[in-house]
């Protein structure tokens, strides 16, 4: 048994989990077009919420605080970039440049809301309650009822259609294989995001500085750097990210409800325990495995979609009760 | 000269009064020790002066400023390095990032590295790995080396010979002794015969008040004293 | 403790709700003011079995609505399947003690173990997945809609408890004497009952040791308490008694549906009152539970008409209108944490005692 553990943990681990899920898919499938159709579907709503999960993930490792309103940026960002999207609703049907202009605008849009909302949250809601994690669920449960609120008062309850740039539309054919372009896109995005990030980590000073806060916050100080502002730009990041991938999964779903932040961010919470709370690579592996496993499940037996992400979270639980990858500690 | 003066510093720790006034001077240059029992209140000393703790206001004045109350961050800047009893490593680090990260300008200054490779071959040898995979007694070289890669005016060590072995603890005491020659060294120690082997002056500790103050030599050959303070039997 | 104006008038309002409850057949004899006095008495239990895990322990749980559901919909099915009998009553309420019991448990010891956010996540997962599963199972849990029974005929309003002479049901004080308010005389009692038995918990040796846990963890794991087991217990005590309060509630409604018995607005309920009343002191979730219930059924109507007075300038109409009424009590509920963190009665408490 220890042999085996060895061997699998030198081909990679945990790594190897997502390859697993999908081989069984594969064979409980048994058609090998649906299941490509079903694994770039996975792929692509992993990525986009480990966009919504990875600041969730990383603020909680670098400053111990875990914020429940987390999904008011969720919700934010797709309303953000809906609205945008509706008010150049001309741009898009004019051309590919002006399309791509519009959407580009959009996430632009969100990332810049999700950066304030995120200086906001952090310097009014979180601050005075650093360290007091009662106070803390607390007070940022009390944020986002009344963002939901704010949401639901700007742009009401009913749901809302978002126009996505036509060359996002439509589906490429091969074989008998049907891939969305938007999924695709998605899946590019989010990927692209996650180098950028890794990039960020470890090769630069700051990420070197949020990688040691993650381990050993007083020592970071007591090497000479404030670590409160470096807490802020974290947590504005993570609220840019989390609103880039709101903004996404409503071009994605293309009708939008108030709910949504609320929805996500049971699946993101999903994902952050089984991948480990303060580690990107464990978000990103937490995503994968969630996204796979809602959607080889939600063709397999329909009904057990969420179910099953929550049985999922259990199993691991179990097996390993920090997560599969957490920071080191 | 003195370097660090602590007046009647008082630190709480939740409700707890840990420190009921502590008083001493560290003057400059060479190695002080503050010596004590276990929970005498030896490391809340030095993680009040690190602002780790905050004491009570007006009681740390470093160079001659008030250092009480200020951020952590600023009184590292100051020119005060710290070394924990824990060592404070990043794990996930490499032994080139946490040296890196401890330079002010996120450059190497070569002579300096030099002499950290002087003094702790170790360290070159093992680069680019990961710290959690050194030895104990690497890892401390590795948190000392942290805390000299700047030129500062004191350093706070806490317990450097805490489970090492024999061998190693001799080759840490002679770097001490180099690096007290531009440094002014403040440390705390259980070990004895490694404090006194160092320490020019000192002062112990006992339930969160300094009970004595002096000179190493002195106190060395006043054993009546010290098994009265610090509980040996030689 | 001593007597101090603050303490004087705590027991002074609980002994006045306590009159009001107690006669509000009588007091208020309008249809919509017996539901809100028998919503008070179930949420004071619900709130009070809340207080006793996140005021007494310090873990945050958000599977508490979870549990009063379980009881609810375990009422509601038994009397939906098997008919109006005190058979189905008592059948329906013990498989949801029962299964509110089992999941307590197998949350409680995955959990417990590890940090106190892990379990609210956990729970807050939990309770979301259930939510679901009621209203994809919409055999058996009426979906959406939820479900309508009848129960047993001691609450139907055309029973007659005392019938005088003329075969005409008897008045006292003008009010008839007819299932409907036996019914909401099953609910006081219950809840009362189910409130002392509580309340003499939190007084006990175990509401002792569970004060020495929430004040210091490695203290009292040192002195030898098992912390995870006291924990789960209390997390699976909470949790029967939100259940037995669901089966109550599902009682006096005779309806169940995901947004009585199981949507989250339900749990924020429960977090604002037992945060406004005051957490870790039992009294707290009395004045909490009465302060909401009122407030939900009463404020809206004041915020109808603040709405219209400021029509016209952008944003705020919308922000006053009576939906809107969860931002007001949300931004109440962040500044109480802030400033009041021991809530109306833990305030009340302190004040005036000079040490």
């Amino acid at each position: 048994m220890d042999k085996l553990s060895d061997t699998l943990g030198r081909f990679g681990g945990v790594n190897l989990l997502p390859l697993a899920l999908a081989a069984v898919a594969f064979v409980l499938i048994g058609a090998p077009s649906s299941w490509v159709t079903l694994t770039i579907a996975g792929l692509s709503m992993g990525m986009m919420v480990f966009l919504m999960a990875s600041g969730l993930s990383l603020v909680f490792g670098l400053m111990d605080v875990l914020n429940f309103g987390h999904s008011a940026f969720i919700s934010f960002g797709a309303f953000v970039a809906a609205s945008v999207l509706a008010a150049l609703g001309g741009w898009l049907d004019g051309g590919p440049m002006l399309a791509a202009a519009a959407l580009a605008l959009a996430l632009i849009a969100a990332i810049a809301f999700g950066l304030a909302a995120g200086l906001f949250f952090e310097t009014v809601i979180i601050r005075p309650v650093y360290r007091d994690h009662l106070r803390q669920i607390l007070i940022t449960m009390g944020a986002l009822i009344v963002s939901e609120q704010i949401i639901l008062a700007v742009w009401g309850g009913t749901p809302i259609t978002v126009p996505r740039p036509p060359f996002l539309e439509g589906a490429w054919i091969i074989g008998d294989v049907s891939i969305e372009i938007y999924r695709l896109f998605a899946f590019g995005l989010g990927a692209a995001v996650f180098v950028g990030l890794m990039v960020l980590l470890n090769r630069t000073r700051i990420g070197l500085l949020i990688r040691a806060g993650v381990e050993n916050r007083e020592m970071v100080e007591a090497l000479g750097f404030k670590i409160d502002r470096l807490f802020i730009g974290v947590f504005m990041l993570g609220s840019a990210l989390a609103a880039l991938g709101g903004a996404m999964w409503a071009g994605y779903e293309t009708l939008i409800t108030p709910a949504l932040g609320g929805e996500m961010m049971i699946v993101v919470f999903i994902v952050v325990i089984i991948g480990g709370l303060g580690s990107i690579e464990g978000t990103l592996l937490g995503a994968i495995i969630v996204g796979l496993t809602a959607n080889y499940v939600g063709y397999l037996a329909p009904k057990l979609a969420l179910a099953s992400n929550m049985i999922l979270m259990m199993t691991i639980l179990m097996w390993r009760p920090s997560g599969l990858r957490p920071a080191v500690k | 000269m003195t370097i660090l003066s602590v007046r009647d510093m008082k630190t709480d720790i939740g409700q707890y009064a840990v420190l009921h006034g502590v008083t001493f001077d560290v003057p400059e240059g060479g190695v002080f020790v503050l010596l004590g029992r276990n929970g005498a209140g030896k490391t809340t000393t030095l993680r009040s002066i690190m602002g780790l703790w905050q004491p009570s206001p007006g009681s740390v004045h470093f160079q001659g400023q008030d250092i009480s109350g200020r951020p952590t961050a600023d009184i590292a800047r100051l020119g005060i390095a710290y070394v924990p009893e824990n060592m404070g490593i990043f794990g996930g680090l490499t032994v080139a990032e946490n040296l890196i990260l401890a330079t002010a300008k996120g450059k190497f200054d070569q002579t300096r590295l030099r002499r950290i490779y002087d003094l702790f071959p170790a360290l070159e040898q093992f680069w680019n790995k990961q710290a959690w995979s050194l030895s104990g007694g690497q890892k401390q070289m590795l948190a000392v080396a942290r805390a000299i890669i700047e030129p500062r005016a004191l350093i706070l060590i806490d317990e450097p010979t805490k489970g090492l072995a024999p061998s190693i603890v001799a080759a840490m005491g002679e770097a001490f002794r180099e690096i007290a020659q531009s440094t002014t060294i403040l440390l705390v120690e259980q070990n004895f015969n490694f404090a006194r082997s160092l320490g020019r002056d000192m002062a112990v500790i006992d339930d969160g008040r300094v009970v004595h103050c002096g000179t190493m030599a002195d106190f060395a050959a006043d054993t009546e004293l010290q098994g009265q303070l610090l509980g040996l039997s030689v | 403790m001593k007597q101090t104006f603050g303490t004087l008038t705590v027991k002074t309002a609980m002994l006045v709700i306590f009159a009001l409850l107690l006669f509000a057949p009588f007091l208020f004899q309008d249809i919509r003011a017996l539901e809100v006095a028998a919503r008070i008495c179930i949420f004071i239990v619900l709130v009070a079995s809340y207080d006793l895990l996140i005021g007494y322990t310090g873990i945050v749980s958000f599977a508490h609505t979870m549990f009063f559901g379980f009881g609810a919909y375990g009422s509601a099915i038994a009397l939906k399947q098997m008919g109006p009998g005190w058979d189905a009553v008592a059948l329906g309420t013990a498989a949801g003690v029962l299964v509110s019991l089992v999941v307590a448990t197998a949350i409680g010891l995955v959990s417990l173990r590890v940090k106190a956010i892990f379990f609210a996540m956990i729970t807050l997962a939990a309770a979301s997945v259930v939510l679901v599963l009621a209203s994809q199972l919409s055999q058996i849990t009426g979906g959406e809609d939820g479900m309508t029974y009848r129960t047993p005929d001691l609450f139907k309003t055309a029973t007659k408890l005392l019938v005088a002479d003329d075969g005409k049901v008897v008045r006292w004080f003008g009010v008839k004497l007819n299932g409907k308010l036996a019914a909401y005389y099953f609910v006081f009692f219950t809840s009362l009952v189910l409130f002392l038995v509580m309340l003499r918990i939190t007084v006990s040796p175990l509401g002792t040791v569970l004060k020495a846990i929430r004040e210091n963890e490695a203290r009292a794991e040192a002195i030898g308490y098992r912390v995870v087991a006291y924990r789960t217990f209390v997390f699976c005590l909470s949790a029967v008694v939100a259940s037995l309060a669901g089966s109550i509630y599902a009682l006096w409604l005779k309806y169940t549906g995901p947004d009585t018995a199981l949507s989250f607005a339900i749990m924020i309920d429960i977090l604002l009152m037992v945060v406004i009343g005051g957490m870790g002191t039992m009294w707290g979730a009395v004045i909490g539970a009465v302060l909401m219930v009122m407030a939900q059924y009463y404020l809206r109507d004041l915020m109808g008409a603040a709405s219209e007075a400021v029509a016209g300038i952008p944003l705020l109409p919308e922000l006053l209108a009576p939906d809107r009424w969860l931002f007001w009590l949300g931004i109440i509920f962040i500044l109480l944490v802030y400033f009041f963190p021991k809530g109306i009665v833990g305030t009340l408490n302190t004040k005036g005692v000079r040490s």
